[in-house]
Parts: structure tokens; C-alpha cells; sequence
């Protein structure tokens, strides 16, 4: 059997690299994750007001993040603003911006939906138990919301790294792009480099979103 | 008369245009008196419960309780919701709580009562209807007739010096619904204050202290479940009572 060349992962600090970029990966979506979790449960629970304003604006943002492909937004905003507006904004914090941007449009949807699934008899039941807004809200809808939350939110959380990958595009040098630029840099030595680098990644990517999935499945299992 | 402890006088509730869901209605409830709704569907009899509770505005009239009235946007309405419990027909126990949790939450969240305590008297009404042992279940556990028993024991465990019954039964399978009656049976015998909307004309009969019955959002008739049952006044009365009975099918001569 020709030689894998998986020593090409160890030349060096190829490996160290590779996991550098892994961590650019995951500081950038889970920074995203974080902001569009909190600002997604805002959103929602505005999208759920009969406001025709904000209804009209929440829709507006919505289908511009649906329609518009993640990479397009990643452009506008880092090459966009420069030349535009003349600031030079730092390509990780561009990322940030745009996945932000798409995180709490499709987060906020999300706990639109969940919010209005819940029964009107579950208001009515604690309000005729004395409880007040907060106490409702807290105590009886917020939990019950985070639990029909947790199938979806995970899948986009999960898609949400996954797509970091285009963050390379702007010039961040995040997990897969430290692989070309390995694969690149061994083309005389390890013209087979490709398979086994790419292969690495592939790995980081899934340790980095199996737990999720893992976590996503346990609570459900707990909860229903 | 025992004191009143709701008194509603004169509401009127409408929906924006059209006739009225409830047309100057008045009616008053009396410290340990069973009141019976009854009536067709969509006369108001459930809307008129819900107004009791501040669950539906009003548009005239007014609702007291013991001199303070009974409005949603009343300042202090969670502290007369805590003085009138609600069963609702859906039960709407809350379904991430145990039936124990169900119970004691709004005891300890809203009243602010020692957890232990609370915990020790909502199993001990668990126990009466025959549900303790099922205290750590959750609510998609139980059947329909359980969960409604579990919902009357939330209400219960707040304390409340009046409890409105919503059609509590009439989601009910007809084996379960005996079981539920029963613990409402055993409720009024306690000298409990209660408001029942029901279809259960049998029922009615056995619990209610006065009848009342409900046509196009007027009281059409009141009388003591004799009276009414036996002797009613009112044609529309007799018309109501004729629905509930069957006379035996006589085959036609071929």
C-alpha cells in the first residue's frame, strides 16, 4: 500500500496549527452562538408582538438572511464597509458581525415559533393561580419554550460552525484554511498531504460538534 | 343569607359588534353555596366563569369580590386570583413540573409559604383523590380523569375562598368522569364556596345548592335543583331539560 503520509501532520507544528485554526473556528461561532442566543430570544419574542411596525421590520431582516448566502453578507461587510464607509474592520470581527447577524435572524425565528406553540390554556392556568407576568413568563413559559427549542437551535448551532469554513474567504485563517496552506506548503514532500490533512479536519469538525449533538440528544431524552 | 363573597351585577360582555356574549347579567354567590351553571352551548355560561376570574374583560357592569372589584387590569389582581381558583375543562397542568411540582408552585412562587409545609399539605390533598403515589409523574403520564384531579388540587392548595369548575369534565372519557365529580362531590360536602359550569344534569342535581340556567347571555331561570329540575317555570327552561331525556324508541309497524 502507498504511504497515507500521515506523518505530515506531525512535521513540524503542523498539528499545534491545525488546531490553532481549529480554536479560530470555534471562537468564531461559538462568540456568534453566544450573541445570537441572547439577541435571538429578544427578536422572538418581538417577532411574537401584534406591533404591524416591528412585525413588517423582523420579517424584512428575516428573509434578507435567508435569501442572502452566508458569503455574500461576509463580503458586504468586510470589502463592503471599507470601501464605503472607509473603516477597515478586522476580518474575525467581520465574521463575528455577519454570523451574529444570521444567527439571531434564524435563532429569533426559531423562538418565534416555539413561543406561539405554546398553549394560550398555559397563560390562563398560571394567571388564574395568581401568578403575575414575570412569574408566568419565568417560571411556566420560558421553560417549556427552551425545550421545544433545543432540536432546532442545535442544528443551527452545529451549522453555524460548520459555516465558518467561509470565513477563510476574508482572509481569516481559521482550521481549514491552515490545512491548505499546509498541504501548500508540503506539495514537494507530501504530494499526497491533501487526503490526510483534509481527513484531520474533518475529525476536528466532528469532535467539535459531536458533543453538541450529544448534549442536544441528552436533554431531550430528559426532558420528554 | 350567608355573607356574599362574589357578587356580579349587571355585566355586559361583547365582542365588537353583534349580539352580546353576556347581557346584563347579574348574579350573586353566597360564603359555602354550590352554584350550578347550566345552559346550551355558547350561551355564555363559560365566558360568564372567566369574567369571575378576570380571565375576560367586560364591557358594563362590574364584578366584586368582597367589596373589591374583579377587573383584569386591577392592581391587585394576582391576590384576588388567589382567593378564586379556576379548573379549567383542559386541565393545562404545566407539563415540565412533576404532579407534585404542579401542585406546590404557585403555593411557595406566589404566596411565599414554607416549602415543606407546602409539600406536606399538597400530598395530603394528592392522597384524597387518591394520587399520591404518583406525586413524582409527570402530567403526560397521567390519564385525563387523573390530571383533572391534579388540577383541582393546584387549585385547592392555594387556599381559595371560591373555586370555579369549567366544564370540567367534558373532556373526559365516561369512565373518568365519575371520578372527577366525585372528588367535586366531596368538595361541596366540605362546605366549600364553588361555581360549577356543567353538562352533567345528573350531577347538577346531586351538588348544586341553586341552579342557575343560561340562554343568550341572560339568566333565564334560578331556582334550588328541585324546583328547577322538577317543577322548572319557563318554557325555554322545559325546552333545555327535554334535550337530556330519550323517550323509548318505538318500532315503527312494518
Amino acid at each position: 500500500m502507498r504511504d497515507l503520509g500521515i506523518d505530515i501532520l506531525f512535521k513540524g507544528v503542523n498539528f499545534q496549527r491545525l488546531l490553532e485554526g481549529l480554536w479560530v473556528s470555534m471562537r468564531i461561532s461559538l462568540i456568534s452562538v453566544a450573541i445570537s442566543i441572547v439577541l435571538g430570544l429578544l427578536i422572538g419574542a418581538l417577532m411574537t408582538l401584534k406591533n404591524p411596525v416591528i412585525k413588517v421590520i423582523t420579517r424584512i431582516y428575516l428573509e434578507i438572511v435567508r435569501i442572502m448566502p452566508q458569503l455574500v453578507l461576509l463580503f458586504i461587510v468586510f470589502f463592503g464597509t471599507t470601501r464605503v464607509l472607509g473603516i477597515n474592520i478586522d476580518a474575525e470581527y467581520a465574521s463575528i458581525i455577519v454570523f451574529s447577524f444570521w444567527g439571531t435572524a434564524e435563532m429569533g425565528d426559531l423562538v418565534r415559533s416555539a413561543l406561539i406553540s405554546i398553549p394560550r390554556h398555559q397563560y390562563e392556568s398560571a394567571a388564574a393561580l395568581g401568578m403575575n407576568q414575570r412569574q408566568t413568563f419565568t417560571k411556566i413559559i420560558l421553560p417549556q419554550t427552551l425545550r421545544r427549542l433545543i432540536p432546532n437551535s442545535i442544528n443551527l448551532i452545529t451549522r453555524m460552525i460548520k459555516t465558518t469554513s467561509l470565513v477563510m474567504m476574508i482572509g481569516v485563517v481559521e482550521v481549514l484554511k491552515v490545512g491548505q496552506q499546509i498541504i501548500e506548503a508540503n506539495r514537494t514532500t507530501d504530494p499526497n498531504g491533501a487526503f490526510v490533512v483534509y481527513g484531520a479536519v474533518f475529525i476536528l469538525y466532528f469532535i467539535a460538534c459531536w458533543p453538541i449533538s450529544m448534549l442536544a440528544r441528552y436533554l431531550e431524552k430528559r426532558w420528554n | 343569607m350567608a355573607e356574599t363573597i362574589l357578587e356580579v351585577s349587571h355585566i355586559t360582555k361583547q365582542y365588537k359588534e353583534g349580539q352580546p356574549v353576556l347581557d346584563d347579567l347579574s348574579l350573586e354567590v353566597h360564603k359555602g353555596e354550590v352554584v350550578v351553571i347550566v345552559g346550551p352551548s355558547g350561551c355564555g355560561k363559560s365566558t360568564l366563569l372567566r369574567t369571575m376570574n378576570a380571565l375576560e374583560p367586560i364591557q358594563k357592569g362590574k364584578i366584586t369580590y368582597r367589596g373589591q372589584e374583579v377587573r383584569p387590569d386591577a392592581k391587585n389582581i394576582t391576590e384576588l386570583r388567589q382567593k378564586i381558583g379556576m379548573v379549567f375543562q383542559s386541565y393545562d397542568l404545566f407539563p415540565h413540573k412533576t404532579i407534585l411540582e404542579n401542585v406546590t408552585l404557585a403555593p411557595v412562587l406566589v404566596q411565599k409559604r414554607n416549602k415543606a409545609e407546602v409539600e406536606e399539605e399538597a400530598l395530603k390533598l394528592l392522597d384524597r383523590v387518591n394520587l399520591a403515589d404518583r406525586k413524582d409523574d409527570y402530567p403526560r403520564q397521567l390519564s385525563g380523569g387523573q390530571k383533572q384531579r391534579v388540577a383541582i388540587c393546584r387549585a385547592l392548595a392555594m387556599h381559595p375562598e371560591v373555586m370555579l369548575f369549567d366544564e370540567v369534565t367534558a373532556a373526559l372519557d365516561p369512565e373518568m368522569v365519575r371520578e372527577v365529580l366525585d372528588v367535586m362531590l366531596e368538595l361541596a360536602k366540605q362546605g366549600n364556596t364553588m361555581v360549577i359550569v356543567t353538562h352533567e344534569m345528573a350531577f347538577a342535581k346531586a351538588v348544586a345548592d341553586r341552579v342557575v340556567f343560561i340562554d343568550q347571555g341572560k339568566i333565564v331561570e334560578e331556582g334550588s335543583p328541585i324546583d328547577f329540575f322538577e317543577h322548572p317555570k319557563m318554557d325555554r327552561t322545559q325546552k333545555f331539560l327535554n334535550t337530556f331525556s330519550f323517550n323509548k324508541v318505538e318500532k315503527e309497524a312494518e
